[in-house]
Protein backbone atom coordinates (compact mmCIF):
# COMPACT_ATOMS: atom_id res chain seq x y z
CA UNK A 1 0.00 0.00 0.00
CA UNK A 2 1.23 3.15 -0.80
CA UNK A 3 1.35 5.62 2.09
CA UNK A 4 4.59 6.34 4.35
CA UNK A 5 7.60 6.65 1.43
CA UNK A 6 10.54 4.56 2.81
CA UNK A 7 9.67 1.87 5.25
CA UNK A 8 11.73 2.81 7.96
CA UNK A 9 13.94 -0.45 9.61
CA UNK A 10 12.08 -1.43 13.30
CA UNK A 11 13.41 0.66 15.81
CA UNK A 12 11.91 1.10 18.99
CA UNK A 13 10.69 4.62 19.52
CA UNK A 14 10.41 6.10 22.82
CA UNK A 15 6.94 6.26 24.40
CA UNK A 16 6.44 9.83 24.71
CA UNK A 17 3.18 11.36 22.78
CA UNK A 18 5.72 13.59 21.11
CA UNK A 19 7.59 11.07 19.58
CA UNK A 20 4.74 9.33 18.66
CA UNK A 21 3.11 12.23 16.61
CA UNK A 22 6.68 12.77 15.29
CA UNK A 23 5.99 9.63 14.13
CA UNK A 24 2.76 9.70 12.75
CA UNK A 25 3.56 13.03 11.02
CA UNK A 26 5.27 10.46 7.98
CA UNK A 27 1.53 8.80 7.62
CA UNK A 28 0.77 10.25 4.21
CA UNK A 29 -2.67 10.23 2.52
CA UNK A 30 -2.93 7.43 0.31
CA UNK A 31 -4.76 9.33 -2.61
CA UNK A 32 -2.53 12.68 -1.89
CA UNK A 33 0.57 11.46 -0.72
CA UNK A 34 1.83 15.35 -0.84
CA UNK A 35 0.37 15.65 2.35
CA UNK A 36 0.63 13.71 5.97
CA UNK A 37 -2.24 13.38 8.38
CA UNK A 38 -0.81 16.04 10.68
CA UNK A 39 -1.23 18.52 7.48
CA UNK A 40 -4.48 17.89 6.77
CA UNK A 41 -5.56 17.76 10.41
CA UNK A 42 -7.32 14.55 10.51
CA UNK A 43 -5.38 13.15 14.00
CA UNK A 44 -6.73 14.72 16.59
CA UNK A 45 -4.78 13.89 19.38
CA UNK A 46 -2.74 11.60 20.51
CA UNK A 47 -3.03 10.28 24.49
CA UNK A 48 -2.54 7.92 26.92
CA UNK A 49 -5.82 6.54 28.23
CA UNK A 50 -6.90 5.31 31.49
CA UNK A 51 -6.42 2.01 30.87
CA UNK A 52 -2.96 2.87 29.72
CA UNK A 53 -3.23 2.18 26.07
CA UNK A 54 -2.20 4.88 23.61
CA UNK A 55 -5.13 6.43 21.71
CA UNK A 56 -4.58 7.86 18.21
CA UNK A 57 -7.59 9.87 17.31
CA UNK A 58 -8.71 10.28 14.16
CA UNK A 59 -11.21 12.19 12.03
CA UNK A 60 -12.50 11.55 8.71
CA UNK A 61 -13.00 14.25 5.84
CA UNK A 62 -15.67 13.00 3.87
CA UNK A 63 -17.54 10.16 5.13
CA UNK A 64 -17.29 8.03 2.29
CA UNK A 65 -13.73 8.90 1.54
CA UNK A 66 -12.31 5.49 1.21
CA UNK A 67 -9.03 6.73 2.24
CA UNK A 68 -9.89 6.85 6.02
CA UNK A 69 -9.75 3.24 6.35
CA UNK A 70 -6.03 2.87 4.32
CA UNK A 71 -4.93 5.80 6.77
CA UNK A 72 -5.94 4.15 9.88
CA UNK A 73 -4.43 0.71 8.90
CA UNK A 74 -1.21 2.98 8.06
CA UNK A 75 -1.17 4.20 11.39
CA UNK A 76 -1.59 1.21 13.21
CA UNK A 77 0.65 -0.35 10.80
CA UNK A 78 3.54 2.42 11.59
CA UNK A 79 2.84 2.01 15.07
CA UNK A 80 3.73 -1.64 15.00
CA UNK A 81 6.70 -1.57 12.52
CA UNK A 82 8.08 1.06 15.30
CA UNK A 83 7.57 -1.59 18.42
CA UNK A 84 5.10 0.52 19.78
CA UNK A 85 2.28 -1.96 21.78
CA UNK A 86 -1.07 -1.40 23.20
CA UNK A 87 -1.95 1.63 20.84
CA UNK A 88 -5.65 1.42 19.07
CA UNK A 89 -6.87 4.08 16.65
CA UNK A 90 -10.01 5.98 17.96
CA UNK A 91 -12.94 7.83 15.29
CA UNK A 92 -14.05 10.70 16.25
CA UNK A 93 -17.03 12.41 14.29
CA UNK A 94 -17.57 15.54 15.91
CA UNK A 95 -16.50 18.88 15.84
CA UNK A 96 -16.69 17.48 11.74
CA UNK A 97 -13.37 18.02 9.93
CA UNK A 98 -13.15 21.11 8.25
CA UNK A 99 -10.65 22.73 5.56
CA UNK A 100 -9.59 25.40 8.52
CA UNK A 101 -7.53 22.37 9.87
CA UNK A 102 -5.47 21.76 6.98
CA UNK A 103 -1.46 23.22 8.61
CA UNK A 104 -0.16 26.19 6.78
CA UNK A 105 2.74 23.81 5.64
CA UNK A 106 -0.01 20.96 4.15
CA UNK A 107 -1.38 24.07 2.19
CA UNK A 108 2.50 24.76 0.90
CA UNK A 109 2.52 21.22 -0.11
CA UNK A 110 -0.37 21.11 -1.65
CA UNK A 111 0.56 24.14 -3.97
CA UNK A 112 3.69 22.55 -4.72
CA UNK A 113 2.20 19.60 -5.82
CA UNK A 114 0.03 21.31 -8.07
CA UNK A 115 -3.21 21.06 -5.86
CA UNK A 116 -4.85 24.63 -4.91
CA UNK A 117 -5.15 24.60 -0.94
CA UNK A 118 -8.74 25.87 0.20
CA UNK A 119 -8.72 29.48 0.05
CA UNK A 120 -11.22 32.01 -0.79
CA UNK A 121 -10.05 32.25 -4.18
CA UNK A 122 -8.77 29.14 -6.16
CA UNK A 123 -5.45 30.80 -7.76
CA UNK A 124 -3.34 28.77 -10.11
CA UNK A 125 -0.98 26.37 -8.61
CA UNK A 126 0.96 26.85 -11.45
CA UNK A 127 1.34 30.39 -12.05
CA UNK A 128 -0.32 31.88 -8.79
CA UNK A 129 -2.96 34.14 -11.18
CA UNK A 130 -6.30 34.44 -9.23
CA UNK A 131 -8.07 34.34 -12.81
CA UNK A 132 -9.46 30.98 -12.73
CA UNK A 133 -12.75 29.34 -13.66
CA UNK A 134 -14.45 26.01 -12.24
CA UNK A 135 -14.84 23.13 -14.37
CA UNK A 136 -16.23 21.04 -12.36
CA UNK A 137 -17.05 20.71 -8.60
CA UNK A 138 -16.71 17.44 -8.18
CA UNK A 139 -13.25 15.88 -8.98
CA UNK A 140 -10.74 12.70 -8.67
CA UNK A 141 -11.41 12.64 -4.95
CA UNK A 142 -14.48 13.81 -2.63
CA UNK A 143 -12.56 16.57 -1.26
CA UNK A 144 -11.45 18.47 -4.81
CA UNK A 145 -13.06 20.07 -7.55
CA UNK A 146 -11.38 20.32 -11.01
CA UNK A 147 -10.39 24.41 -12.20
CA UNK A 148 -8.86 25.46 -15.37
CA UNK A 149 -6.32 29.08 -15.27
CA UNK A 150 -7.51 31.54 -16.99
CA UNK A 151 -4.16 32.79 -17.59
CA UNK A 152 -2.17 30.02 -17.81
CA UNK A 153 -4.65 27.53 -19.26
CA UNK A 154 -3.40 24.53 -16.88
CA UNK A 155 -6.38 22.57 -15.43
CA UNK A 156 -5.84 21.98 -12.30
CA UNK A 157 -7.19 20.71 -8.82
CA UNK A 158 -8.37 22.89 -6.21
CA UNK A 159 -8.72 21.30 -2.58
CA UNK A 160 -12.38 22.84 -1.96
CA UNK A 161 -13.66 24.30 1.37
CA UNK A 162 -15.63 22.20 3.75
CA UNK B 1 -38.71 -2.21 17.65
CA UNK B 2 -36.98 0.37 19.43
CA UNK B 3 -38.37 3.99 18.37
CA UNK B 4 -34.71 5.20 18.22
CA UNK B 5 -33.53 2.07 16.05
CA UNK B 6 -36.33 2.64 13.40
CA UNK B 7 -35.49 6.54 13.70
CA UNK B 8 -31.97 6.05 12.75
CA UNK B 9 -33.02 2.68 10.68
CA UNK B 10 -34.84 5.69 8.30
CA UNK B 11 -31.76 8.25 8.07
CA UNK B 12 -29.28 5.25 6.99
CA UNK B 13 -31.78 3.50 4.39
CA UNK B 14 -32.53 6.89 2.83
CA UNK B 15 -28.82 7.23 1.81
CA UNK B 16 -27.93 3.49 1.13
CA UNK B 17 -30.84 3.45 -1.12
CA UNK B 18 -29.83 6.22 -2.94
CA UNK B 19 -26.13 6.14 -3.07
CA UNK B 20 -26.83 2.43 -4.89
CA UNK B 21 -28.96 4.30 -7.38
CA UNK B 22 -26.78 6.95 -7.97
CA UNK B 23 -23.79 4.29 -8.16
CA UNK B 24 -25.60 2.88 -11.58
CA UNK B 25 -24.42 5.82 -12.80
CA UNK B 26 -21.06 5.93 -13.35
CA UNK B 27 -19.55 4.84 -16.91
CA UNK B 28 -22.97 6.14 -17.99
CA UNK B 29 -23.75 9.54 -17.10
CA UNK B 30 -23.91 11.86 -20.47
CA UNK B 31 -20.62 14.14 -20.02
CA UNK B 32 -17.35 13.03 -17.56
CA UNK B 33 -17.52 15.35 -15.12
CA UNK B 34 -20.88 14.24 -14.12
CA UNK B 35 -19.79 10.55 -13.80
CA UNK B 36 -17.25 11.99 -11.26
CA UNK B 37 -19.86 13.87 -9.39
CA UNK B 38 -22.69 11.61 -9.58
CA UNK B 39 -19.93 9.01 -8.57
CA UNK B 40 -18.69 11.40 -5.32
CA UNK B 41 -22.40 11.95 -4.11
CA UNK B 42 -22.89 8.14 -4.28
CA UNK B 43 -19.50 7.69 -2.19
CA UNK B 44 -20.54 10.73 -0.05
CA UNK B 45 -24.05 8.89 0.64
CA UNK B 46 -22.66 5.43 1.22
CA UNK B 47 -20.43 7.06 3.74
CA UNK B 48 -23.21 8.76 5.56
CA UNK B 49 -25.31 5.29 5.25
CA UNK B 50 -22.51 3.36 7.12
CA UNK B 51 -22.53 6.27 9.91
CA UNK B 52 -25.87 5.80 10.47
CA UNK B 53 -26.34 2.06 10.38
CA UNK B 54 -23.53 1.03 12.43
CA UNK B 55 -25.18 3.33 14.94
CA UNK B 56 -28.63 1.56 14.73
CA UNK B 57 -26.46 -1.68 15.07
CA UNK B 58 -24.97 -0.48 18.44
CA UNK B 59 -28.85 1.03 19.78
CA UNK B 60 -30.38 -2.55 18.88
CA UNK B 61 -27.72 -4.39 20.35
CA UNK B 62 -28.46 -7.54 18.55
CA UNK B 63 -24.85 -8.02 16.87
CA UNK B 64 -25.80 -6.61 13.48
CA UNK B 65 -22.98 -4.26 12.32
CA UNK B 66 -23.69 -1.89 9.03
CA UNK B 67 -22.60 -4.48 6.74
CA UNK B 68 -25.22 -6.63 8.82
CA UNK B 69 -28.49 -4.32 8.32
CA UNK B 70 -27.16 -3.55 4.40
CA UNK B 71 -26.91 -6.67 3.22
CA UNK B 72 -28.94 -8.86 4.87
CA UNK B 73 -32.32 -7.54 5.58
CA UNK B 74 -35.21 -7.81 2.98
CA UNK B 75 -37.38 -4.37 1.21
CA UNK B 76 -39.95 -5.11 4.10
CA UNK B 77 -37.32 -4.30 6.57
CA UNK B 78 -35.98 -1.10 4.76
CA UNK B 79 -37.03 2.17 6.40
CA UNK B 80 -36.45 4.28 3.28
CA UNK B 81 -38.69 7.14 1.84
CA UNK B 82 -40.29 6.13 -1.51
CA UNK B 83 -38.83 8.73 -3.23
CA UNK B 84 -34.79 7.14 -3.20
CA UNK B 85 -35.77 3.91 -4.45
CA UNK B 86 -37.76 5.34 -7.49
CA UNK B 87 -35.59 4.11 -10.48
CA UNK B 88 -33.17 6.33 -12.02
CA UNK B 89 -35.00 6.68 -15.57
CA UNK B 90 -33.27 9.59 -17.68
CA UNK B 91 -30.66 12.34 -16.35
CA UNK B 92 -33.83 14.71 -15.53
CA UNK B 93 -35.43 11.75 -13.73
CA UNK B 94 -32.71 11.38 -11.68
CA UNK B 95 -31.85 15.23 -11.08
CA UNK B 96 -35.15 16.12 -10.05
CA UNK B 97 -35.51 12.71 -7.37
CA UNK B 98 -31.47 14.31 -6.51
CA UNK B 99 -32.63 17.85 -6.09
CA UNK B 100 -36.16 16.91 -4.15
CA UNK B 101 -34.03 14.96 -2.07
CA UNK B 102 -31.24 17.19 -1.36
CA UNK B 103 -33.06 19.81 -0.49
CA UNK B 104 -35.50 18.10 2.29
CA UNK B 105 -31.95 16.43 3.64
CA UNK B 106 -30.29 20.09 4.10
CA UNK B 107 -33.10 20.67 6.35
CA UNK B 108 -33.59 17.80 8.17
CA UNK B 109 -29.70 17.17 8.70
CA UNK B 110 -29.72 20.96 10.02
CA UNK B 111 -32.60 20.03 12.49
CA UNK B 112 -30.95 16.28 13.33
CA UNK B 113 -27.23 18.46 14.33
CA UNK B 114 -29.26 20.27 17.13
CA UNK B 115 -30.63 16.38 18.51
CA UNK B 116 -29.93 15.61 22.06
CA UNK B 117 -28.46 12.34 20.88
CA UNK B 118 -25.10 13.49 20.72
CA UNK B 119 -23.82 10.83 18.11
CA UNK B 120 -26.51 11.71 15.91
CA UNK B 121 -25.72 15.12 16.21
CA UNK B 122 -22.35 14.38 14.65
CA UNK B 123 -23.32 12.19 12.43
CA UNK B 124 -26.28 14.88 10.83
CA UNK B 125 -23.18 17.57 11.18
CA UNK B 126 -21.13 15.63 9.22
CA UNK B 127 -23.51 14.99 5.99
CA UNK B 128 -25.13 18.41 6.58
CA UNK B 129 -21.51 19.52 5.38
CA UNK B 130 -21.74 17.13 2.22
CA UNK B 131 -25.15 17.37 1.71
CA UNK B 132 -24.73 21.35 0.61
CA UNK B 133 -22.36 20.45 -2.11
CA UNK B 134 -24.88 17.95 -3.35
CA UNK B 135 -28.35 20.13 -2.73
CA UNK B 136 -25.56 23.12 -4.89
CA UNK B 137 -25.09 20.64 -7.98
CA UNK B 138 -28.92 19.33 -8.26
CA UNK B 139 -30.02 22.68 -8.34
CA UNK B 140 -28.08 23.87 -10.90
CA UNK B 141 -28.89 21.37 -13.21
CA UNK B 142 -32.83 21.99 -11.93
CA UNK B 143 -32.25 25.33 -13.85
CA UNK B 144 -30.30 24.92 -15.96
CA UNK B 145 -31.55 21.89 -18.03
CA UNK B 146 -35.42 23.59 -16.55
CA UNK B 147 -34.41 27.23 -18.50
CA UNK B 148 -32.58 25.26 -21.20
CA UNK B 149 -33.91 23.72 -24.93
CA UNK B 150 -37.73 22.54 -25.33
CA UNK B 151 -36.21 18.93 -25.22
CA UNK B 152 -34.41 19.32 -21.70
CA UNK B 153 -37.77 21.24 -20.16
CA UNK B 154 -40.21 18.91 -21.11
CA UNK B 155 -38.51 16.20 -19.72
CA UNK B 156 -37.58 18.15 -16.75
CA UNK B 157 -41.18 18.36 -16.62
CA UNK B 158 -42.39 15.46 -17.07
CA UNK B 159 -39.96 13.84 -14.29
CA UNK B 160 -41.30 17.08 -11.65
CA UNK B 161 -45.00 15.75 -12.70
CA UNK B 162 -43.67 11.84 -11.73
CA UNK B 163 -41.85 12.65 -8.79
CA UNK B 164 -44.28 14.92 -7.03
CA UNK B 165 -46.48 11.73 -5.75
CA UNK B 166 -43.42 11.17 -3.52
CA UNK B 167 -42.35 14.17 -1.91
CA UNK B 168 -45.65 13.80 0.41
CA UNK B 169 -44.50 11.46 2.21
CA UNK B 170 -41.55 13.37 2.85
CA UNK B 171 -43.16 15.46 5.66
CA UNK B 172 -45.67 12.80 7.25
CA UNK B 173 -44.79 12.17 10.89
CA UNK B 174 -45.53 8.76 12.71
CA UNK B 175 -45.50 7.53 16.16
CA UNK B 176 -41.61 7.49 15.65
CA UNK B 177 -41.16 10.83 14.51
CA UNK B 178 -43.72 12.01 17.74
CA UNK B 179 -41.60 9.67 20.03
CA UNK B 180 -38.02 11.27 19.25
CA UNK B 181 -39.70 14.40 18.65
CA UNK B 182 -40.69 14.13 22.16
CA UNK B 183 -37.11 12.96 23.39
CA UNK B 184 -35.38 15.72 22.18
CA UNK B 185 -33.61 13.75 19.74
CA UNK B 186 -35.79 14.04 16.41
CA UNK B 187 -37.49 16.63 14.93
CA UNK B 188 -41.66 17.29 13.16
CA UNK B 189 -41.47 16.98 9.67
CA UNK B 190 -44.28 18.43 8.73
CA UNK B 191 -42.46 21.53 9.88
CA UNK B 192 -40.30 21.27 7.06
CA UNK B 193 -42.75 21.26 4.12
CA UNK B 194 -43.12 25.16 4.21
CA UNK B 195 -39.62 25.78 3.76
CA UNK B 196 -39.15 22.92 1.53
CA UNK B 197 -41.40 24.16 -0.52
CA UNK B 198 -40.18 27.97 -0.54
CA UNK B 199 -37.28 26.88 -2.21
CA UNK B 200 -38.85 24.24 -4.27
CA UNK B 201 -40.70 27.38 -5.60
CA UNK B 202 -37.86 29.88 -5.91
CA UNK B 203 -35.73 27.40 -8.12
CA UNK B 204 -38.61 26.25 -10.31
CA UNK B 205 -39.72 29.86 -10.91
CA UNK B 206 -35.95 30.22 -12.67
CA UNK B 207 -36.11 26.87 -13.99
CA UNK B 208 -39.49 27.54 -15.72
CA UNK B 209 -40.78 24.73 -14.33
CA UNK B 210 -44.70 24.46 -13.13
CA UNK B 211 -45.06 23.34 -9.42
CA UNK B 212 -47.38 19.67 -10.00
CA UNK B 213 -51.16 20.31 -8.83
CA UNK B 214 -53.13 17.97 -6.45
CA UNK B 215 -52.32 14.63 -7.08
CA UNK B 216 -52.25 11.62 -4.25
CA UNK B 217 -49.12 11.68 -2.40
CA UNK B 218 -47.51 7.92 -1.96
CA UNK B 219 -46.62 7.20 1.54
CA UNK B 220 -45.41 4.20 3.72
CA UNK B 221 -41.77 3.90 3.09
CA UNK B 222 -40.90 4.39 6.30
CA UNK B 223 -43.16 1.66 7.89
CA UNK B 224 -41.61 -0.54 5.35
CA UNK B 225 -44.09 -0.95 2.49
CA UNK B 226 -42.11 0.06 -0.41
CA UNK B 227 -42.73 0.35 -4.56
CA UNK B 228 -41.71 -3.40 -6.61
CA UNK B 229 -38.61 -1.13 -7.50
CA UNK B 230 -36.51 -1.76 -4.22
CA UNK B 231 -36.29 -5.01 -4.50
CA UNK B 232 -34.80 -5.25 -7.64
CA UNK B 233 -32.60 -2.83 -6.09
CA UNK B 234 -31.55 -4.61 -3.02
CA UNK B 235 -31.20 -8.28 -5.28
CA UNK B 236 -28.56 -6.75 -7.05
CA UNK B 237 -26.69 -5.06 -4.15
CA UNK B 238 -26.78 -8.04 -1.90
CA UNK B 239 -26.54 -10.89 -4.19
CA UNK B 240 -23.11 -10.81 -3.07
CA UNK B 241 -22.99 -11.20 0.39
CA UNK B 242 -26.30 -13.63 0.11
CA UNK B 243 -24.94 -15.80 -2.20
CA UNK B 244 -21.04 -16.38 -0.64
CA UNK B 245 -21.90 -16.37 3.36
CA UNK B 246 -19.09 -13.96 5.06
CA UNK B 247 -17.45 -12.77 2.02
CA UNK B 248 -15.43 -9.81 2.99
CA UNK B 249 -13.04 -7.53 0.98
Amino acid sequence: MMCHGERSERSEVGNGIEAIRALLDDVRDPEIPAISITDLGIMRDVRRASDGALEIVLTPTYSGCPATKAIQEDVEGTLREHGVENARVVVQLAPAWTTEWITQRGRERLRAFGIAPPEEVARCPRCSSASTRELAHFGSTPCKALYRCNACNEPFDYFKRL
Amino acid sequence: MNARVEYVLRFGDNALVLAQRLCAWVAHAPIMEEDVALANVSLDLFGQARLWLAYAGELEGAGRDEDALAFHRGAGEFRNVLLVERPNGDFAETTVRGYFYDLWASLALAELSRSKDERIAAIAEKARKENAYHLRRSEDWMIRLGDGTEESRSRMQRAVNDFWRYTGELFLGDEVDATMREQGVGFDPTALREPWLERVRATFAAATLDVSSDVWMQRGGKQGVHTESLGYLLAEMQVLPRTISGAAW
